[in-house]
């Protein structure tokens, strides 16, 4: 067990690395129930998203849509990266990450008084989150949850249904298919144990880690936080420069441009294991490792790294790991989606 | 937690053998390879070096961390574990059995110093 965001919480129940080929062979389970729901409702709700984070929620047309992007510091830092749930015209909910709930509630409460927003901001911490994910996983929830199909069969990736007590997304952190479950945290310790008896395997945050690091999505935190730019963070794609509106660290944005690249790294040598802060030689000058780990699927040590400008997929670069440079080729920063190997 | 009673341990978490002929088996407690978790590399110490007591002498990484592994006594190192440089999960397997490195040490007085397994098993429990 290990302190996350100040939720107790299990790094791994068994093998990590035999949870991580679960979900990519079959399907696990996390209790993500440490993210944070925030319901925003009231007239002005659209209007408050849309100068408040980074990507243009005009985008989510259809209810239902999901959204992912970050909300910025008037220095263009990233106060914390998020989803928005389109549910309804006046009605939104995000879920932020455990760790900066707190900040994102106040950041947001500010705002709202500024602008003098007409909208209800509501920490829902009477929910709690179950992702399903992995080929099987949509199967298992059916099984667990026969009422729900109809309603969740043909939903699209990045949406979200309400259907009875459970919010159901195809959204997720690991680059496989599946649903992130949001319901009553009454209802939940039934729902798991429902999982567990169709053999749905519990997953840590361990393999939650080597997951997502595959799919190349970030950890806020670590892959970036309140003074690091999302352009040099990998997520200039959740930023909506082109939209005449303004947003909470735009203009810092349009002033400050991209410093650096956001790309993969894969291990050549032998040698150790690639992890966060170590330094990147490249022939354009040094870069850091922001996050790193060994590969269960690849059986290689993976990151994900800033790394100078100039810098280019198919690069040869040099990881400074305890007293050896060991070689490393740069590649996309998306090693593995839907058990396939993408470098 | 399994802490064989005829085993000698460090507070750094190495288990200790003592062969027939004064030669010294090391490897990582099951203790430590649960805290550890799954094991994916390993490097091992060259036959023929001389260590002090307490000296980095291998480096074992699992998938969450890096960490090194100590002389357990001053000595020279007479053969390694081949094996389990290949296979990392030998040691999550069974971590009394995959032992790192042999060393012989360069005085008695070391390996006397060591823990037995009630002293270590308080030091896991701290």
């Amino acid at each position: 067990m290990v302190d996350f965001g100040g939720w107790d919480m299990p790094l791994h129940y068994g093998s990590q690395i035999e949870e991580h080929h679960a979900v990519r062979r079959d399907c696990g389970m996390f209790d993500v129930s440490h993210m944070c729901a925030v319901d925003l409702v009231g007239p002005d709700a659209g209007k408050f998203l849309l100068r408040l984070v980074a990507n243009n929620i005009e985008k989510l047309k259809i209810p239902g849509k999901a959204l992912y992007t970050a909300m910025l510091n008037e220095s263009g830092g990233v106060v914390d990266d998020l989803i928005v749930y389109f549910i309804k015209e006046g009605r939104f909910r995000l879920v932020v990450n455990a760790g900066t709930a707190e900040k994102d509630l106040a950041w947001m409460n500010t705002w709202q008084t500024e602008w003098k927003s007409n909208v209800k901001i509501t920490p829902r911490r009477d929910l709690s989150i179950i992702a399903v994910q992995g080929p099987n996983a949509k199967a298992r929830v059916w099984q667990a949850l026969p009422e729900t199909r109809n309603a969740t069969e043909n939903l699209k990736p990045f949406f979200a249904v309400m259907v009875g007590d459970y919010f159901i997304a195809t959204t997720g952190y690991t680059g496989e298919t599946g649903f992130e479950i949001t319901l009553p945290s009454s209802g939940v310790e039934d729902f798991w144990q429902k999982l567990l008896d169709l053999g749905v395997k519990p997953v840590g945050l361990g393999a939650r880690d080597t997951l997502r690091l595959e799919a190349g999505m970030n950890l806020y935190g670590q892959d970036m936080n309140d003074t690091v730019s999302p352009l040099d963070a990998g997520l200039a794609w959740t930023v909506d420069l082109e939209s005449p509106r303004d947003f909470v660290g735009k203009s810092a944005l349009l002033s400050h441009s991209r410093q650096k690249q956001f790309l993969g790294l894969l291990l050549l040598d032998k040698g150790g294991v690639l992890r966060a802060h170590q330094k990147v030689l490249t022939a354009h000058g040094d870069g850091e490792i922001t996050s790193g780990s060994f590969s269960p699927t690849l059986q290689q040590s993976i990151a994900l790294a800033r790394l100078p400008l100039e810098t280019a997929v198919g690069d040869m670069v040099k990881v400074e790991i305890r007293d050896k440079q060991l070689s490393a080729r740069v590649v996309k920063p998306s090693f593995v989606r839907n058990g396939k190997v993408l470098v | 937690m399994t802490i064989p009673s005829n085993l000698k341990y460090t507070a750094t978490h190495e288990w200790i053998s003592k062969d027939s002929d004064g030669i010294l088996t090391v490897g990582i407690t099951e203790h430590a390879q649960e805290l550890l978790g799954d094991l994916v590399f390993v490097e091992l110490p060259t036959v023929g070096k001389a260590f002090a007591k307490d000296q980095e002498a291998a480096i074992v990484e699992s998938v969450k961390a890096a960490s090194d592994v100590y002389a357990p006594v001053a000595g020279t190192i007479t053969e390694i574990n081949e094996p389990i440089v290949k296979s990392p999960e030998l040691i999550n397997q069974d971590a009394h059995a995959a032992w790192l490195f042999k060393i012989k040490p360069d005085s008695g007085a070391d390996y006397d110093a060591l823990l037995d397994a009630a002293a270590y098993e308080k030091i896991c429990q701290e």
